[in-house]
């Protein structure tokens, strides 16, 4: 064999051994995770585990039903912060912006995505915090402003930047023949934006959102900084709450036996819901596949 | 009578000068064709009618442009301008919808809201465009999955679902096989009785078939306006002789 070829097949087994790696990382989470959860489930029930509404890891009682409801609310929550926000920016950026305006605004978006979590957190607790308690209190509501509304403020600012960049990017990739044709038509600008263009860049759009959606149920430190993480089902949006991932990471460090296989099977959970987000994702990516194939 | 004047136009991009000092006058219920080589500055001044320049950014134009006598850069507001004068493009460009939202996307924009209407107005502009037959069995199916020749009578339905008086052509069949293209043609010579047609070609058959008046653009100026009769048995300029005689461009 010539000399090149064996070194074309080398650098074949160097890549392949490079795409593998994230394959296999994920395969052997999957076992690992759903292995040490599997031991909690069985003994405590997977039933008493999902629906359980109280978690006194002293008594041996592990609910995680509060803390599903918990990452949900604060989900749902950055969601109507976060979705209406991003898409306007981004359809401002896209049809709106002044030539000057809009460099500072994609630097700002752009660092806004690189910004750590931890300083989200301190943001939240210094700034929103506070403001949420007063604006609480004012409204006749108690707590300490450690809550789902704080939360999902700050969670609702964390995934702009995801949703603004994916929102804007399908936004552009809309043809400019669609807008002259609205605008051939006798359309306004807005008109031509929010009915045409902005429908025509639904599927990218929906990614987006679900993107940001699977940074805001896994995002961790922020979120134990503001919400308060008490481990019950809040009654208004005043109180205070706790999440799956907040759950793992606040009793991790000293848990022991079936409560620490409590915990990991509280990853196995959250696990769960990446995987659903992501299964959307992939549902959206073919349905826009097929509908260019067409 | 003249629907459309048009007033020594200058028009720039930038520095370049695209159309030099323009003047013509386009008689209602006519067809008038624009021809010239690429880059001559046909497309310019058709946009320039019913001021799609305007989203080019840097384009400059100086002049007037009348359309029932009454300027159309400062006596008209721009969306009424343009659902007065509508346009078809070369490219088919209906919008990711059904046919029916695709036809009723224009008089929805413009108000109309109850349903008996916009249904009526979607058949009477399906039927006027000659693309009821094909299309009133799937006026709730996706517009982009139909052949290209229906898409873009589908494009002239749509232009006509606004009630325009004038209808723009901007090389509408270049796209377009020659069974399709010559669906199009009847149907203009069909729709002229009732508005003033103008259309870019780049092919001179299709000017010679189709339209009563045609003016000859080069290098941004209009060499020769006639009668499409006229221009093409006995041009008056050599430079129009050159070009229909296939000796440039």
């Amino acid at each position: 064999m010539r000399p090149q070829a064996w070194n074309e097949k080398i650098m074949r087994g160097v890549f392949f051994a490079a795409a593998s790696t994230s394959v296999l990382v994920v395969a052997f989470i999957c076992i690992y995770l759903f292995h040490n959860g599997a031991l909690a489930l069985t003994k405590i029930g997977l039933w008493n585990f999902l629906a359980g509404t109280v978690w006194r890891p002293n008594i041996e009682i592990f609910g995680i039903f509060p803390m599903i409801l918990g990452s949900i609310y604060v989900t749902l929550g950055a969601i109507i912060v976060g979705v209406p926000t991003g898409i306007l920016t981004a359809v401002f950026m896209a049809f709106y912006c002044p030539q000057k305006l809009y460099r500072p605004l994609k630097i700002a978006t752009d660092i806004l995505a690189g910004i750590p979590s931890v300083v989200y957190g301190f943001f939240g607790l210094v700034v929103i915090v506070p403001l949420v308690r007063d604006f609480g209190q004012a409204l006749g509501f108690g707590g300490n402003g450690n809550s789902i509304v704080t939360a999902s403020l700050l969670l609702g600012i964390m995934i702009l930047p995801t949703i603004i960049s994916v929102t804007e990017s399908a936004l552009r990739a809309v043809p400019a023949l669609y807008y002259e044709g609205a605008v051939a038509l006798g359309a306004s600008h807005e008109q031509s934006v929010f009915h045409v263009v902005l429908p025509a860049a639904k599927s990218g759009v929906l990614a987006g959102i679900v993107l940001g959606i699977g940074r805001a149920v896994g995002e961790t430190m922020a979120v134990i900084m503001v919400a308060g993480n008490q481990a019950r089902i809040p009654t208004d949006i005043f109180q205070g709450v706790r999440t799956l991932t907040a759950n793992v990471v606040i009793e991790m460090g000293y848990a022991a036996d079936l409560h620490r296989e409590a915990l990991i099977a509280t990853g196995v959970v959250l696990f769960c819901f990446i995987l659903m987000i992501n299964l959307g994702l992939a549902c959206i990516n073919r349905k826009n596949m097929t509908k260019k194939g067409k | 009578m003249d629907k459309i004047t048009i007033n020594s136009i200058n028009l720039f991009y930038d520095d370049f000068q695209a159309l030099k000092n323009i003047n013509l006058c386009l008689p209602a219920q006519n067809i008038t064709a624009f021809i010239g080589p690429s880059g001559c500055g046909k497309s310019t001044l058709l946009k320039s009618i019913n001021r799609m320049n305007e989203l080019i950014p840097d384009c400059k134009i100086e002049g007037e442009i009348l359309l029932d006598n009454k300027n159309v850069y400062t006596e008209y507001d721009v969306n009424i301008l343009r659902k007065k004068v509508g346009m078809v493009f070369q490219k088919p460009n209906l919008f990711p919808m059904s046919i029916y939202d695709n036809i009723a996307y224009g008089p929805r924009t413009h108000g109309v809201t109850k349903k008996a209407d916009l249904e009526e107005i979607v058949v009477t502009s399906l039927q006027r465009a000659a693309v009821w037959e094909e299309s009133r069995d799937r006026l709730n199916k996706n517009a982009l999955g139909l052949s290209g020749g229906q898409q873009q009578r589908l494009c002239i339905a749509r232009t006509l679902a606004v009630n325009p008086e004038v209808l723009l052509m901007d090389e509408p069949t270049s796209a377009l096989d020659p069974v399709s293209t010559a669906k199009i043609e009847d149907l203009l010579i069909e729709l002229k009785k009732q508005y003033t047609i103008v259309i870019v070609t780049h092919n001179m058959q299709q000017a010679m078939r189709i339209s009563d008046n045609t003016a000859f653009f080069l290098l941004g100026e209009v060499i020769e306006y006639n009668t499409t009769n006229k221009l093409f048995s006995i041009p008056q300029d050599k430079r129009t002789e050159d070009y229909i005689t296939g000796r440039f461009g």
